[in-house]
């Protein structure tokens, strides 16, 4: 008996309505949820980190620097690095999720090859860890920016957009994070994974602006995910809007298709063999 | 419930599963019998529906795990080897989060979860973490994680390998349960005493092969005497010491530490040896097991 | 069927001495040599980038003109000297969390050291000198880049390495008893949330503690990496500095890093030994 692929997709795809077809994703997001209560601490302190940075930043650093100039208007240090630290902390726990907690469910938690044993598919699994990442992002980027209101480093009310905004960067890093994790054998490849992150924590514009670097290095900056992020949630906690910010949006959005499809591809690989 | 022809799982070069046909019967129970690396597990594998056949045609309930997983899937409850439970939860939780990966809903899940847990006996470890549990249990947990769905087969890879003997007991007390209740169970092991106890019927596999089939008193009735003499010489090579107990019975096997004497009678098997001035330093008569059978036709010991 | 004859094992006589702490350190030494590659990222690259994207970035926002962080020292200056002590915290707290939560309860190591002659307090002592040697050569390099960045110069710099080393020493230490301590991973979640964090943005690092609030600036006393960059900065940035310390100021922060590190391998040691049940 012989089957192509393209009859077996089709035919898995005709046969499962939309609401049903989610119902199997949300059963991982709920088994993450439920792990979740057990390590409420952690999941509370991912809350501070960004916090402290943006005390330190805004405070400390703030005091140092005096004002920038962002499109020739002169801001407060505080209020020109918060969007940043939003931004980043975003990418930060899309990729410390979709990173260090994948690679231990997939290599040694066997959590997707039990999965897999039921009628989830490796699409689900995809769709259900990267939900799952998005919502954790999404509780912290409304703290965050409720602390920066109170902190008095939000000036317009565009910025409640910059919440979905980083659920949007929280994709794109989440859905490469998790493909790329499925490419790793040892807990040394988790190192690699600070290799791409913490230079573009430091050099996404994130702490000063795009004009300080070298012209040569602009467009290397301009290049990163990171940046796009940081500079549509700039634009959105200034008020500032413009059409380049829907070219980030655009930029993200590409990013996270490919990596949730490249991710089911390659549990399917993985674990299905 | 399964019928499989000609089937095959190969990894590259290395041939897994090498063309063996297998058709299990509903309400039976079902052995895989064989050392490590007969092909017993990638074999369970695509009866999961997790590992594509290499070739040859394999049928779960009729439907055809290439195009229908998902499907085969909902009505399957698999045991692992490994058990593969989840850490982060409690005992209760990993039955209700298992259930939900079926897309079942939760009240059933919940009320599914509450009578497992009394069949597993865990009830007072509900509201566990899983990593405090004993080995025993955690297989208990796994068991009843695999029956969350009210499956027709229930496939268990090793169900008692790694366990004391005491929690082999309880365990094979519940599988009887299950049998008895008319749940079809395929389960691998490489223990004699197992496959005797649980399976209706066998499949002895070595290397990717079924060398012998049938229920495991035809199997020992075939390939095996009656009875079994165990002699124990203090010598560095029990070889040198099988010429002298050459013809007793129907056949000498020599092992490592001890010989094996295939014979209809071993008391009357012991006396002959005596007789002929040879002293063994220990002997021990017992019926003829699986592992006889298993010895018989491969030439080596189900356990390396 | 071949049958085999059992090799014969010779059983000991005499009882040997037990190797003391140099053979638990050289254990350590072995693990690392087999992951030292993976430790490259966070020992050695990811301080340089922190030194380039916020010594020279942000140092060139704030070295504007006349003005300058701290009077007479630029920016960059200021944070490799930070950084320096910062680095000797992070490796030092980094070599006494997972691999002593993995030696005790992981992979059983320190069982299998105690059913030889060691003692508990050779493998607390072997841990320490091991952490003060990855301590030692993360902080060393990261000197010697900053030399050639032109951020530091002198031979003060010397100086403010073994500075470095004992403010290693004193974040190691403390935490080694924490390790001892904790039952699961998420305790190491809560430690680097809750202290590590901000203790690397709060002590002087990135700005002098003194544009702090009051009380925050006094909380910032109880530091030990404040203690340890005043020492890396007296040392590195010389006497012609705004941080330029006599002798006394020397001997009191010298002491209090000193009462963290010996305080922290006392209760290190009582606490392995309980947890060990020896």
């Amino acid at each position: 008996m012989v089957t192509t692929t393209q009859e077996v997709s089709d035919r898995r795809r005709s046969r499962i309505p939309f609401p049903v077809a989610f119902a199997l994703p949300l059963a991982l997001v709920e088994r993450n949820a439920r792990a979740a209560r057990h390590f409420w601490l952690t999941i509370v302190s991912g809350f501070f980190e960004p916090v402290f940075y943006l005390f330190a930043m805004g405070v400390g650093i703030g005091a140092l620097v005096g004002d920038v100039m962002v499109d020739g208007v002169a801001i407060g240090y505080g209020v020109f690095v918060a969007p940043a630290l939003m931004a980043t902390s975003a990418m930060n726990g899309a990729v410390y999720d979709s990173t260090q907690n994948v690679f231990w469910k997939l290599r040694f938690a066997k959590t997707y090859d039990t999965a897999l044993s039921t009628p989830m598919r490796p699409t689900d699994v995809a769709i259900g860890e990267i939900s799952w990442a998005l919502l954790r992002g999404l509780i912290y980027s409304t703290a965050f920016l409720a602390v920066a209101a109170i902190g008095g480093f939000v000036h317009s009310w565009w910025a409640l957009l910059a919440i979905p905004a980083c659920t949007l960067i929280g994709l794109a890093f989440a859905s490469v994070g998790m493909a790329a994790t499925t490419y790793m054998s040892s807990w040394t490849h988790l190192e690699y994974v600070q290799l791409a992150i913490l230079p573009m924590f430091l050099f996404s514009a994130t702490f000063y602006p795009l004009s300080t670097y070298p012209a040569a290095l602009q467009w290397v900056v301009q290049a990163t995910p990171l940046y796009h992020g940081v500079d549509l949630v700039r634009g959105l906690m200034l008020g500032d809007l413009h059409a380049g910010l829907l070219v980030h949006v655009a930029y993200l959005a590409i990013f996270g298709t490919v990596g949730i499809w490249a991710t089911a591809k390659r549990i399917e690989r993985l674990l299905l063999t | 419930m399964i019928k499989a022809v000609g089937l095959r799982k190969s990894f590259g070069d290395f041939t897994a599963v090498d063309g063996i046909d297998v058709e299990v019967a509903p309400g039976e129970s079902f052995g895989f019998l064989g050392p490590n690396g007969a092909g017993k597990t990638s074999t369970m594998k695509i009866i999961g529906c997790t590992s594509p056949a290499s070739g040859g045609t394999i049928r779960i309930l009729g439907m055809d795990p290439a195009s229908q997983a998902s499907k085969i899937k909902a009505r399957l409850g698999v045991v692992p080897q490994e058990d593969a439970l989840d850490a982060d939860l409690t005992v209760f939780e990993n039955l209700l989060v298992y259930g939900r990966y079926f897309g079942l809903p939760r009240a059933t899940v919940r009320a599914r979860a509450e009578e497992l847990l009394e069949f597993a006996q865990l009830v007072d470890k509900r509201d566990e973490i899983v990593e405090k549990l004993s080995g025993g249990m955690k297989r208990r947990l796994t068991i009843a994680r695999g029956l969350i769905n009210t499956p027709q087969i229930v496939l268990l890879d090793e169900p008692t390998t790694g366990l004391d003997p005491q929690a082999r007991h309880i365990l094979w007390d519940r599988l009887f349960r299950l049998k008895r209740e008319g749940v079809t169970l395929v389960l691998t092991t490489h223990y004699m005493d197992e496959a005797e106890q649980l399976c209706d019927r066998l499949v002895v596999m070595d290397k990717g092969r079924i060398v012998a089939e049938g229920s495991p008193r035809a199997l020992i009735a075939e390939h095996a005497s009656r009875e079994v003499l165990e002699l124990r010489f203090d010598v560095a090579d029990h070889a040198e010491r099988a010429a002298d107990v050459e013809g007793i019975g129907a056949r000498v096997e020599v092992l490592a530490d001890r010989l094996l004497l295939y014979v209809e009678n071993g008391d009357v098997a012991l006396e002959q040896v005596t007789a002929r001035g040879v002293h063994p330093m220990s002997s021990l008569v017992r019926r003829a097991s699986l592992e006889d059978v298993f010895l018989r036709l491969t030439g080596r010991s189900l356990i390396e | 069927m071949t049958a085999t004859t059992p090799a014969g094992v010779s059983t000991a006589v005499e009882s040997p001495p037990g190797g003391g702490w140099l053979s638990v350190l050289a254990y350590w030494m072995a693990v690392y040599k087999r992951v030292w590659k993976g430790t490259i990222i966070s020992s050695f690259l990811a301080p340089l980038a922190y030194l380039a994207g916020m010594g020279i970035g942000l140092g060139s926002l704030i070295d504007s003109g006349e003005r300058t962080a701290v009077e007479g020292v630029p920016y960059l200056a200021f944070v490799a000297t930070g950084l320096l002590a910062a680095q000797a915290m992070q490796t030092g707290v980094g070599e006494a969390t997972f691999p002593v939560m993995g030696a005790i309860k992981w992979h059983h190591t320190y069982e299998a050291m105690l059913a030889t002659p060691l003692r508990v307090q050779d493998l607390v002592r072997g841990h320490v000198v091991y952490a003060a040697i990855r301590v030692a050569t993360t902080v060393g390099v990261f000197a010697i880049v900053s030399i050639a960045l032109g951020a530091l110069s002198g031979w003060g710099v010397l100086g403010a390495v073994v500075f470095a080393i004992l403010g290693g020493l004193a974040f190691a230490m403390p935490v080694y008893f924490y390790s001892c301590r904790v039952r699961s991973e998420q305790g190491y979640n809560v430690l680097s949330r809750f202290v590590i964090m901000p203790l690397f943005l709060f002590s002087g690092t990135f700005f002098p503690i003194s544009q702090l609030p009051a009380w925050l600036e006094a909380l910032a006393w109880v530091s030990p990496l404040t203690h340890a960059g005043a020492l890396t900065r007296a040392a590195a940035l010389g006497p012609g500095s705004p941080f330029v310390l006599d002798l006394g100021g020397y001997l009191l922060h010298i002491a209090y890093l000193l009462l963290w590190a010996v305080g922290g391998y006392l209760l290190g040691v009582r606490a392995l030994r309980s947890r060990m049940g020896a």
